[in-house]
């Protein structure tokens, strides 16, 4: 148990809650499903309950409502237009999520669905594949014209169509990688510093001592941790309306 | 339930043991988290398209068209307010106009009528004047008509006092006219 403590890999541990097997795969009901579970919940019925009074002078819950509601639309609209709105829900659902779970994943001993590069990966996915099929159902071919900026000297273009190829590929990797890199590494030095503080106390009254300064630091981490959980879904959401955009208006 | 919390208990065990490669990299809990997180996702997805964003687009819409109201309210009121503030102006103009209408009506009717009373006063006055500087004339002109007969009388008395003849009155009278006409 006490190599637990200070083990900061130990809460990315995934744990089969209901083991259930489908064919050759194993999709047990874990501490993640769980998680994603409590996540739709609370997401869900906080923005129920936040709206409940229907009030045309909000109160602070249904400010804080609005104030997402208002905020993704305007992200949005700046950056895809007016035409990018049939996205809405798609990207509110996006933001909502990842912010739910990042925040969830704030408390002690609960999990943080999307400290797993799979579940960033999958949610960046499907922003990519929306792309790409929206992109070809609504321009056909046209939609590959992203990959030949106009105004090029001819020469240049084959260099240019590769960059833009490679840039595109790998998009769904910088987008994936930029959220789950980001609550793991939070999470994984908030686990070292307040380890330490476990560690120096059980080392006398000179450790206690010791201790008040990666203490300090963990108060200070966690702050930021929060800071962070709201920072990365907002960039998750920036960046998915701004590829979105391709999809609508795929000229440069 | 035993058996249950058996199983539980060795799959933790069995992770623990595990634990070598490192969580998020662990291939073998791929498959479970993707189909939860696509069965969550997508009930995620239903329930904010269905219910939360049409709930929060309703509250946002009704505000803005009752802000949008109650400002084309207010405006109408403006306007009807300044409309009958302008006409308030207009018949306080009217009844300034006429009340300096009827001042100076009134002030010339009274200047007339005082003149005339002046006129008829100064000329009753005049009347007077002349009648009794007629009067003061006539009594003049009597005086004046005594003074010879009385200077002709002195006269006559002086002579006859002091050199004891007699003159005759119309000889005295001759010479007091001499005198006077001199």
């Amino acid at each position: 148990m006490a190599a637990d403590k200070v083990d900061p890999i130990h809460q990315f541990h995934i744990t089969k809650l209901v083991p259930i097997n489908l064919g050759h795969y194993d999709v047990s009901f874990t501490n993640s499903s769980l998680f994603m579970a409590a996540t739709v919940i609370v997401g869900t019925l906080f923005l129920v309950m936040a709206t409940s009074g229907r009030s045309m002078v909000p109160n602070r819950w249904q400010v804080v409502a609005e104030m997402a509601y208002s905020m993704v639309a305007n992200i949005l609209r700046d950056a895809a237009g007016k035409s990018g709105m049939k996205f809405f829900p798609l990207v509110f659902s996006l933001f909502m999520f990842v912010l739910v779970a990042n925040l969830l994943g704030m408390i002690p001993y609960f999990f943080t669905v999307t400290s797993h590069i799979i579940v960033t990966f999958c949610l960046a996915m499907l922003v990519i594949s929306t792309v790409v099929i929206y992109g070809i159902w609504k321009h056909g071919l046209h939609f590959f014209g992203l990959f030949a900026p106009s105004g090029v000297p001819g020469a240049l273009v084959p260099l240019v169509t590769m960059i833009e190829v490679i840039s595109f590929l790998s998009r769904p990797i910088s987008l994936s990688v930029r959220l789950f890199a980001n609550m793991l590494a939070g999470h994984i030095t908030l686990k070292v510093f307040a380890g330490f503080v476990v560690t120096l106390s059980a080392a006398g009254v000179t450790g206690m001592a010791g201790s008040v300064l990666p203490l300090a630091m963990t108060v200070a981490l966690t702050a930021l941790e929060f800071l962070v959980a709201f920072l990365q879904a907002y960039v998750f959401t920036v960046l998915t309306c701004m590829y979105l955009n391709d999809a609508i208006h795929p000229g440069h | 339930m035993a058996s249950n919390v058996n199983t539980t208990a060795e799959v933790h065990h069995a992770g623990a043991e595990h634990g070598g490669a490192f969580p998020p990299f662990d291939s073998s809990t791929f498959a479970s988290q993707i189909l939860w997180l696509a069965i969550t996702f997508g009930l995620f997805y239903v329930l904010m398209s269905k219910v939360v964003l049409p709930r929060i687009g309703g509250i946002l819409e009704a505000r803005h068209d009752k802000i949008a109201k109650d400002l084309e309210e207010a405006n109408q009121l403006k306007a009807s307010s300044e409309a009958a503030g302008a006409a308030y102006e207009k018949s306080l103009a009217e009844a300034r106009q006429r009340a300096q209408t009827i001042a100076s009506d009134t002030r010339s009717a009274l200047n007339a009528s005082l003149d005339a009373k002046r006129h008829e006063a100064e000329s009753s006055l005049s009347a007077k004047i002349a009648a009794a500087e007629t009067t003061i004339a006539g009594i003049k002109a009597k005086a004046l008509a005594e003074v010879d007969g009385i200077a002709t009388e002195t006269a006559e008395t002086l002579v006859s006092t002091l050199t004891g003849e007699s003159v005759s009155r119309a000889d005295v009278a001759a010479a007091i006219a001499a005198v006077t006409v001199k």
